[in-house]
């Protein structure tokens, strides 16, 4: 409180009366519709109290009088954009991969409904942009195991890989080693001839043709003379540079004996046909698509 | 009584009383309230003279570019707005006559407020607060209501009378009629403010057919009342306690500055009445306080510069007038340096000096700005390319050992015209391109279409087997060549891989 209100000597003006240390403050008064407006903002909160969530109270708390609910409005705001998104979705559902593309605006939704569902639902295993991991084909690299046609890709997407799918894709390299069908050693020499042959890592003076003979009586059939692979079957392209499992020999002598088998689920159980089209033109669309 | 400004009065209050602290005291605190200051309200009286002409033209002159601006209609083209002045938000653009601003030209925005800020120092130092009292919409728009006021209500001493007497029939009318046309004006600045965003003739048409939009609707409101309490009500308030300028443009005034100044030298001793022989020396000074009377902002300016001024000079019209009736020299009140004037108290007379460090490092800043910025202007590319590679994957290897890299492309085309371009690249032998989306087809030259006054977005995969990719990246430029024109634009990017790569072995 104001102790003793007096004229400064110099500026003569009044002094508050507060005084500290032998320091005395002049009073430069506020105008007084400036304190209005702060009794105004008062008022104005203790309204926004009571019209909107305000205090906590234990187990719950003030709704408002005004009913007003950020997680109401959200969901009003989702089924807003569901509805918007509708009539370009029912579109894609409806429409073949050559009309969606001849629009270019329902392709744009397209691609970014299936980037959305892409990160949502493939990114996990073939990584941000389809860039693959090991074990989890590059989708990016047009390195395809059953065929990376639209019409494909829509396939593999639906009923998966070895999925619980009745229609799901199937193929089964025989357990070359742990069925005992191969030696250790006849397993070592056709991964010698693989790695030379087909991988492009020849070394000079050795000799592949016990491999070779192996290769023709037993991979032939499913991967080709050439190394070309069979996509029918499933049946990599050993003559490339890309592998689903690595680029060494190790693992052409881990495959031939214990292949692993990966499963791709079947989404047809999870997604909406429109969407896993959406998300076929986006997979499409990352460079590998045929 | 409101002649005087609200320190003035206190002065004088305190100086009554001073005997008696104690029964001051008791009053104020009796009172309660003495941290708070009530509102004098101002009553500036008439005047006439030069001044207050040169206030009128520019007054005009401002309000009538104000309000008939956005209805200045240009030629573009078909399908382009025809508003010569107009920043349409919606679209991101930005039409100032023959120019079509982007909101990647912003910093063009950004030099233009620098030159502005740095002419508003230079002028401030030279001639002190010319703006506030001149051009400033707070002074533009109380000047043209004050105006209003006293067509209605009458000149300072009828309004104050009518003010002190009880409310009667014709000061409610008076005072109807005086806040009708107020908010009428209002009503026009808020909605000529809007114009400048929106077509001003569609929105003319919708906004009185109830087609316009919400926001047409809100800031139309908004700013009718921001007009009608700012300049109806406030006034001066948004000068003393409102505004920031009056604050630091005394970091740009000094003593060489021209201010409003009372020649104290000549005025002083004031005093009333007749000069006799005998009598105490006085000045030119006749204390009649037109002066005060005539200020908008309620103060006595023979106490010297101070931060309510706005150097608006009307008190010179007004003692010029009392000058010349009671046949003395005019221009007691006039624009001098405080330099000159102190000076002139010793008799001597000082020449202006415009030319000061301050002033030259002002200029010489603006004249840096105002250069860059033409030049920025004339030599802005029409044509926009930027280049973002991917990050996920950095890169991708294929069944044949090369490397794709993708990249994202926006080609900004800003003229009027659908364009054909020639992107290649450079630093990547072979390397072919293809835009991703659709049926990619590799080609070593991409013919890519924009359309006009638009910003297309492209990916584009490049696959090559780069020699030259020492720690996994390397440098490559895209090209990007008009077909029509043959005007090139190059962007520097990379082209990435694993470190090591050698073509054909991955």
């Amino acid at each position: 409180m104001p102790t003793k209100v007096e004229k400064d000597a110099i500026s003569g003006q009044d002094t508050t009366g507060h005084e500290w240390d032998g320091l005395k403050e002049l009073n430069t008064p506020t105008p007084k519709w400036w304190l209005y407006m702060f009794y105004a903002c008062i008022a104005f909160a203790i309204g926004m109290f009571v019209l909107y969530p305000s205090i906590p109270y234990g187990t719950g708390y003030w709704h408002g009088l005004l009913g007003y609910s950020s997680r109401a409005n959200a969901d009003a705001d989702v089924a807003k954009i569901v509805a918007v998104r509708k009539g370009s979705m029912d579109r894609i559902a409806a429409l073949s991969f050559d009309q969606i593309k001849a629009d270019p605006a329902l392709l744009e939704v397209a691609l970014t409904s299936g980037r959305i569902t892409f990160a949502e639902d493939c990114q996990p295993c073939h990584g941000a942009g389809g860039g693959g991991n090991p074990g989890y084909p590059a989708l990016a690299a047009g390195a395809w195991l059953w065929g990376g046609t639209l019409g494909d890709i829509q396939q593999t997407v639906t009923h998966g890989i070895r999925s619980a799918d009745p229609d799901a894709r199937q193929s089964a390299m025989p357990h070359f080693g742990a069925d005992g069908i191969l030696k250790p050693a006849e397993i070592q020499a056709v991964a010698d001839y693989v790695w030379a042959t087909f991988y492009g890592h020849p070394t000079s003076g050795q000799d592949l043709s016990a491999g070779a003979k192996i290769f023709a009586d037993n991979c032939v059939a499913c991967h080709g003379d050439h190394g070309q692979g069979t996509r029918e079957m499933g049946a990599p392209r050993l003559a490339s540079h890309v592998h689903l499992y690595g680029n060494t020999e190790g693992t052409i002598v881990n495959q031939v004996a214990l292949p692993r088998q990966g499963v791709m689920p079947n989404w047809g159980a999870r997604l909406d046909p429109a969407t896993i089209k959406a998300v076929t033109l986006y997979v499409h669309s990352l460079g590998g698509g045929e | 009584m409101c002649i005087r400004s609200a320190v003035e009065s206190r002065k004088i209050a305190v100086s009554r009383i001073s005997k008696d602290d104690r029964r001051l005291q008791l009053q104020r605190e009796a009172e309660g309230d003495h941290l708070y200051a009530n509102r004098i309200r101002v009553y500036p009286k008439t005047v006439h003279g030069a001044v207050r002409r040169t206030k009128w033209i520019i007054l005009i002159l401002c309000l009538t570019i104000y309000y008939l601006l956005p209805w200045l209609r240009w030629h573009r083209g078909p399908g382009q707005p025809t508003q010569a002045v107009l920043l349409d938000i919606w679209n991101e653009r930005f039409y100032f006559f023959s120019l079509e601003l982007w909101p990647q030209d912003i910093w063009l925005l950004a030099g233009a407020l620098i030159m502005a800020a740095v002419a508003l120092f230079l002028v401030t130092s030279l001639f002190g607060r010319l703006w506030c009292g001149y051009t400033c919409p707070q002074t533009v728009w109380t000047d043209l209501f004050m105006w209003v006021e006293r067509w209605v209500e009458g000149d300072r001493n009828e309004r104050m009378q009518r003010d002190a007497e009880p409310l009667n029939s014709d000061t409610i009318w008076k005072k109807f009629l005086k806040h009708s046309i107020w908010l009428a004006i209002a009503f026009w600045t808020g909605g000529a403010w809007i114009m400048y965003y929106v077509d001003a003739p569609t929105v003319t048409i919708e906004f009185w057919t109830g087609q316009a939009s919400n926001q047409v609707y809100f800031f139309t409101g908004l700013f009718t009342v921001t007009t009608y309490a700012l300049a109806g009500w406030a006034r001066e308030q948004v000068c003393t306690y409102m505004c920031p300028w009056p604050r630091f443009q005394s970091a740009m005034l000094d003593d060489q500055s021209f201010t409003v100044t009372y020649q104290g030298w000549r005025g002083e001793p004031r005093a009333r009445g007749k000069r006799v022989e005998g009598a105490p020396p006085a000045g030119d000074c006749i204390d009649c306080g037109a002066c005060v009377t005539a200020c908008p902002t309620g103060i006595d300016i023979r106490d010297g510069i101070q931060m309510e001024c706005i150097n608006c000079g009307l008190c010179i019209d007004a003692c010029n007038h009392v000058m010349e009736r009671t046949h003395r020299d005019k221009w007691l009140i006039t624009w001098d340096t405080l330099a000159r004037q102190a000076a002139k108290q010793q008799g001597r007379h000082d020449a202006i000096k415009i030319f000061r460090p301050r002033t030259i490092v002002y200029l010489s800043v603006l004249l840096v700005a105002m250069t860059g910025l033409t030049v920025a202007l004339v030599t802005r590319s029409t044509l926009g390319l930027s280049v973002q590679r991917d990050r996920a994957p950095v890169f991708v290897p294929l069944a044949d050992g090369s490397l794709r890299n993708g990249y994202t492309m926006k080609i900004a085309n800003k003229t009027q015209l659908r364009a054909a371009f020639d992107l290649s690249i450079d630093g990547l032998p072979g390397a072919m391109l293809a835009v991703a989306e659709g049926d990619p087809k590799p080609e070593p030259v991409l013919r890519m279409l924009s359309a006009s006054d638009e910003v297309d977005t492209f990916r584009v995969l490049v696959t090559a087997r780069p020699t030259a990719l020492a720690d996994g990246s390397q440098p490559v430029d895209f090209v990007l060549r008009d077909t029509a024109t043959g005007t090139r634009t190059v962007y520097h990017s990379t082209f990435m891989g694993p470190s090591g790569y050698a073509s054909g072995s991955p």
